[in-house]
């Protein structure tokens, strides 16, 4: 439409444009001090299978299906996977890491205090991908 | 005159023509068959998820290939299409051509569709309609993933073939007094589009055949077992597949273009910005693939990277809601039912695109990646805009392809069920998202959250359901026996109709 301001769509792109910068800049601030894995963060190697997750401590203990934790503590999983693509996943503290054959991805978390969590995998890995579930127990701490 | 269903000819003459409306009414009728069968599987998957436990469906196995089918289905056989037909019955005209660049390439493209969805139906794949590997490769059960494979490469040949079309028909073909800023917005939509297609496509035809010798075992692409890397099919797939979402939005905009101005009485407020927002958008769609992917272990930088890229996709999309607004603002709207569906559609492109930024945000994507957020999420975009544009411009073109009047109550009625049942199911998956809800699931857990937010969202797929048979009913019926049309101005808006049935090109 000829003869006509469009000032006013400018104007708005520019509001637009600065709120992305705002969300961008929040975000990457956030996901920078997530990343940030503490030193002496305890190593818990986790494994996706078809369908059921495993554990292994720092200390050579293993468990399938129930990972046991103490509050207080900050933890870094070290996922892979022996056949497919799975996605390990507590939702209750925002741990979200894809667990991919061939590769180790680390996601970290230290839980606050002692309760249970759901465990599950929330990558499509067939037939019982719907209950490839576990539990996550965090305890009291020890000392 | 030769308006399609007011003067009847024999079936086979409409299908053996390269006429560019007929091929368009066979796209239209075709893409409409493929919505309802694809609605049904989703009804299907719906009244599942209803209660935890087993309801209708007997396995796992079946659900997963329901859903596969689902998506596969709506995404390439109507959404594609739908758009297809749109496009072939306006853009000639929209250029002042007689047809199509290439007519016969343009019927081939068509009917290579139904083999393509011939296989997908017939092999009823259980890989998610992204075929994810190594399960697509190890795990998946032929011939029915083979058959997928096969399928999808006919469709994306098709696609590729329908893109030359448009892209060679707008660009040689337009009428020699025709600068390229004057072709109207709807054009620039399919051109857009059509140039993201010929850029994305081949990538993900390329992965197909990957997939496909991995899956035969003579190569090891994405099959860790063999070397290979399954990340470096997730890149191949969404630097096709992310843009794709634009030329399936594109379009879809391109018919609101259409119907806002026409129903506000009073021309777009700037063509130009539509113009330079399409462009840019199918530029700045090939930025932000990756951020499908945040979660497969990339880097910090990769993740920014991908962030900025999607979030510079926004100003675009802005700036086409900016348009439509200051249009309608303080016109003489008559809301008839297109024009109903168009502002629908905008309110929920808006509210998909405010989602999408929450996903793109790094931190908060891991809270919704892989939940049911993203299913409600990319839903706002395919049913809540794509599909809204669509069915709004279907009720648009309505008088134009038959010459008659489409039920203007039922029309009426159909949008308010179809608006409302789209606000239950798909904001309600939003919210059942944060609860932590994976998708692809075939039972879960009774979790008293999860369950009230499944049986709305059910609820809601209902009403969606009843009001597409309202819509078909109101197709089928008013297409033989509706009010015949005033052709000059059908909505009477008291002006032009758009497309006067002078202007349809005499077939040949």
């Amino acid at each position: 439409m000829a003869g006509h301001s469009t000032w006013p769509e400018w104007i708005y792109v520019g509001v637009i444009v600065a709120l992305m910068f705002w969300v961008g800049a929040e975000a990457w601030n956030v996901e920078r001090l997530v990343e940030h894995v503490p030193a002496d963060a305890e190593v818990i190697k986790v494994t996706g299978a078809q369908w059921y997750w495993q554990f292994e401590h720092e200390d050579g203990t293993k468990e399938v299906g129930t990972l046991h934790v103490e509050a207080g503590k900050a933890y870094k999983f070290e996922i892979h996977s022996i056949d497919v693509n799975h996605s390990f996943n507590i939702h209750d503290y925002v741990v979200l890491m894809d667990a991919i054959p061939g590769r180790v991805n680390t996601v970290w978390f230290a839980p606050d205090k002692a309760g249970e969590h759901d465990i599950q995998c929330r990558e499509y890995c067939g037939l019982i991908h719907y209950n490839m579930r576990g539990k996550l127990v965090v305890e009291e701490p020890s000392t | 005159m030769v308006l399609e269903l007011q003067k009847p000819r024999p079936i086979w003459q409409i299908m053996f023509s390269t006429h560019h409306t007929d091929v368009g009414l066979l796209y239209l009728i075709m893409s409409i068959a493929f919505l309802f069968l694809g609605g049904a599987l989703a009804l299907l998957i719906r009244a599942e998820l209803f209660l935890p436990g087993s309801q209708l469906i007997a396995d796992s196995m079946t659900f997963n290939r329901i859903f596969t089918v689902h998506g596969t289905t709506l995404i390439f056989l109507f959404l594609l299409p739908s758009a297809s037909a749109v496009g072939n019955y306006f853009v000639p005209i929209m250029v002042r051509y007689k047809d199509m660049a290439y007519p016969k390439l343009n019927a081939i493209a068509f009917w290579m569709i139904p083999p393509g969805g011939a296989l997908i139906w017939l092999g009823f794949a259980d890989f998610t309609w992204y075929a994810t590997p190594p399960y697509s490769i190890i795990s998946a059960p032929g011939p029915a993933a083979d058959m997928w494979i096969f399928g999808l490469k006919i469709l994306g040949i098709s696609s590729v073939l329908g893109a030359i079309n448009f892209v060679v028909t707008i660009l040689k073909c337009k009428h020699p007094d025709m600068s390229i800023g004057q072709v109207p917005l709807l054009a620039w939509s399919f051109l857009s589009s059509s140039l993201i297609v010929l850029v994305a496509i081949p990538t993900f035809a390329a992965a197909l055949l990957m997939l496909l010798t991995d899956r035969l075992g003579v190569t090891g692409f994405f099959n860790p077992a063999m070397g290979g890397d399954p990340i470096a099919y997730a890149h191949l797939f969404w630097f096709t597949f992310h843009p794709e979402v634009y030329v399936l939005v594109i379009p879809a905009i391109g018919m609101m273009y259409e119907i806002i101005p026409r129903f506000s009485r009073r021309p777009i407020f700037s063509k130009g910005s539509g113009i330079f927002a399409f462009v840019l958008l199918s530029i700045v769609g090939f930025s932000s693939w990756a951020h499908h992917m945040y979660a497969t272990g990339m880097t910090f930088t990769e993740k920014t990277v991908f962030m900025i890229g999607t979030l510079a996709a926004v100003p675009a999309s802005g700036m086409h809601v900016f348009n439509f607004i200051a249009t309608m603002w303080n016109s003489r709207i008559k809301f008839a039912t297109p024009m109903m569906w168009a502002i629908g559609g905008i309110a929920l492109f808006f509210s998909a695109g405010a989602g999408g930024v929450a996903n793109a945000a790094m931190p908060l994507d891991f809270t919704t990646h892989d939940t049911y957020w993203v299913v409600g999420h990319f839903h706002l975009f395919v049913m809540g805009t794509i599909a809204f544009g669509t069915i709004g411009y279907i009720y648009y073109m309505f008088p134009y392809v038959t010459g008659r009047l489409y039920n203007e109550t039922m029309g009426k009625v159909h949008f308010v069920l179809s608006f409302i049942g789209t606000i239950l199911v798909f904001f309600t998956q939003h919210v059942l998202g944060l609860y932590g809800m994976p998708r692809r699931i075939f039972d879960y857990p009774a979790i008293p959250e999860w369950i009230a937010m499944n049986q709305i969202a059910t609820v809601g797929a209902m009403i969606i359901g009843v009001s597409m048979v309202i819509f078909l009913i109101n197709l089928i019926h008013s297409s033989a026996k509706g009010k015949p049309a005033d052709i000059h101005d059908p909505f009477n808006l008291g002006g032009q109709y758009y497309y006067p049935f002078e202007s349809k090109n005499p077939h040949h």
